[in-house]
């Protein structure tokens, strides 16, 4: 069996689809809402790479390099907030992210 | 051998870009005093930004490889963000003081979130449009979470940060469809791929559907402006301030310049979706004001509505709906900057306050600010002759010139809603009974700034003045047909 485009760009659909559906059905814990960003953000370069690849066009490999780049400094910020806000409450559980409604 | 690119064209983002790196090290080496010093520094860069792109404000330069452009409908946004970025410097230097947030990051932070916004404005490219955005966006998190110490600002950081990273998610999914199947990321390349004769396909149909939300994300469209009102409530006020003017013109201008760079010829397509997002944020941002006790969660409402009424100039897919949504962003400025500076200026002696109660009677302790307060209501409700009258009513024209009637008459309806919690507002100030004067001092900065709005609000009067500035956003909008 040969592997195309298809199966790249399937692969990455169901990432992308699971991280989405990490961000709104996790009802646990932040840490695993930034982890699903990071698996959307995979999602993508794994399309950007394929369709590089099988365009022949550098254009998406260096996309691809700089979502690799934005996607760590997101990391570093989301992270810093979080620390931020586990200090003034003492939780990162994600049904107590509530204190503001309406 | 590669060519250096012609570097001129970027010249305000390059003074931005610098200037923040050096503000950063007096700020750094000077302590936490700085703030007022490397806030007075801050708006000087800006206004000196403003001044780069007065030079090249009529040509239109394409730069750095195709992915940079530069022209009157980017001079024009970019001349509106750099002036809302400076006002809100100078509306909230006192704030930060007063509520003991004195940190030099501040300023810095608005300057890096506007040289995002400028590279927004003139990406030509889906990467410089990611760029631009992330630039902006990240800075934007940290804002919203200034207040450290406030459980409310950082859950409000936290909330901007994850549904800001997932609508970043969304645009790169929709710009990774596109790009495989039109073969490039930049702007001409897909306009050229989609132009051409048989059914557009569906991938890129998928991905603009994907860039869209992502967009609307970004302006605060209803379905994806879930996170607004509670990031507007939890930043500290002059944040609030800032988020309302400078990152919503500039998500609205890269928002037009995607649409009509990169899909002008399928405008059909995205019509429809624009007119979706227009009625449903003009409904929302009226109806749910109404309920609303914080004047801060109020205003996130009132610019989830005025969102749409922009929406419906671009849903207009014309020359005319395009100066109809600069005119409207032009007004909008002039209209938020003020309103927020008199919300700022909300304080007793015991701190800060937010409710809507607290501004009752303000006609008998503070006359000048309830005028200036009602001005800005009657204005942002869209009553004639203030400024936000005609730019409702540029929008309803394009609307109804490019057969979108029905899109006018639900905007007219869900203004009349609006007007009610506007006028409301009127009402508790004038004719309820006084509550606690607020203090007597806000600051000389915020003075300046509500009367001038105010001045310039009024200035709509006269027909002189709107028939200049329809002039000006007239060859701006012009620029992006050609």
């Amino acid at each position: 069996m040969t592997i195309g485009l298809e199966n790249y760009l399937i692969v990455a659909a169901i990432l992308f689809t699971l991280g989405i559906f990490g961000i709104f059905l996790n009802r646990k814990n932040v840490i695993i809402i930034l982890m699903s960003i990071e698996l959307m953000l995979l999602a993508v370069n794994i399309n950007l790479v394929a369709f590089s690849v099988f365009l022949g066009n550098l254009v998406g490999q260096v996309f691809a390099l700089f979502v690799l780049t934005v996607a760590a400094g997101e990391a570093a910020i989301g992270l810093a907030i979080l620390v931020i806000y586990f200090r003034n409450r003492g939780t990162i559980a994600v049904e107590d992210i509530s204190q503001m409604k309406g | 051998m590669t060519e250096v690119p012609a570097l001129l064209p970027a010249l305000p983002e390059i003074i931005l870009a610098v200037g923040a790196l050096a503000l950063l090290m007096l700020g750094v080496f000077s302590g936490e005093k700085s703030l007022r010093t490397v806030s007075a520094l801050a708006v000087l860069l800006l206004l000196a930004a403003v001044a780069a792109v007065l030079p090249g404000y009529h040509d239109t330069v394409v730069t750095f490889g195709g992915m940079f452009v530069s022209d009157s409908f980017g001079g024009f946004c970019k001349i509106l963000i750099l002036i809302g970025s400076a006002i809100s410097i100078i509306i909230s230097v006192d704030y930060l003081e007063r509520e003991n947030l004195k940190r030099f990051e501040y300023p810095v932070l608005i300057v890096l979130a506007t040289l995002g916004m400028l590279m927004m404005v003139s990406s030509n490219d889906l990467i410089a449009l990611y760029i631009g955005l992330e630039t902006q966006s990240l800075a934007l998190y940290v804002m919203a979470a200034f207040s450290r110490d406030s459980a409310r600002s950082t859950e409000a950081g936290l909330k901007y940060f994850v549904l800001g990273a997932l609508s970043s998610g969304m645009l790169l999914y929709g710009s990774s469809l596109i790009y495989g199947y039109t073969g490039g990321t930049s702007f001409e390349q897909i306009a050229a791929a989609v132009s051409g004769d048989g059914p557009v396909p569906i991938g890129v149909l998928l991905g603009l559907v994907f860039v869209l939300s992502g967009l609307a994300f970004k302006v605060s469209a209803v379905p994806f402006h879930m996170w607004t009102p509670d990031v507007y409530e939890g930043a500290p006020t002059p944040v609030t301030a800032f988020f309302a003017v400078a990152p919503k013109i500039a998500a609205m201008a890269l928002f037009t310049r995607t649409m009509f760079g990169a899909f002008p010829e399928i405008a059909d397509e995205w019509q429809q979706i624009l007119v979706f997002l227009s009625i449903a944020s003009m409904i929302v941002g009226a109806v749910f004001a109404i309920v609303q006790t914080n004047i801060k969660r109020l205003m996130a409402y009132s610019s989830i509505g005025h969102v749409g009424y922009a929406l419906m100039g671009l849903a207009a897919a014309s020359p005319d709906g395009v100066k109809a949504v600069l005119i409207y962003l032009a007004i909008y400025l002039a209209m938020n900057v003020g309103a927020f500076a008199l919300i700022i200026a909300m304080r007793r002696k015991d701190g800060a306050t937010e409710s809507i109660a607290d501004l009752s009677g303000l006609s008998q302790s503070r006359p000048a600010m309830a005028f200036a307060l009602a001005v800005f209501m009657f204005s942002l409700a869209g009553i004639p002759p203030l400024a936000g009258f005609f730019g409702k009513f540029y929008v309803f024209i394009a609307a109804i010139e490019s057969d979108l009637t029905y899109l006018a008459v639900i905007g007219a309806l869900a203004s009349t809603v609006s007007a009610f919690y506007y006028l409301r507002i009127v009402k508790i100030m004038y004719f309820d009974e006084p509550a606690a004067p607020f203090d007597v001092h806000p600051g000389k900065g915020i003075v300046a700034v509500a009367l001038t709005s105010a001045a310039i609000t009024m200035l709509f009067a006269f027909p002189v003045i709107v028939s200049r500035v329809q002039a000006i956003a007239g060859t701006a909008a012009q620029s992006l047909f050609q």
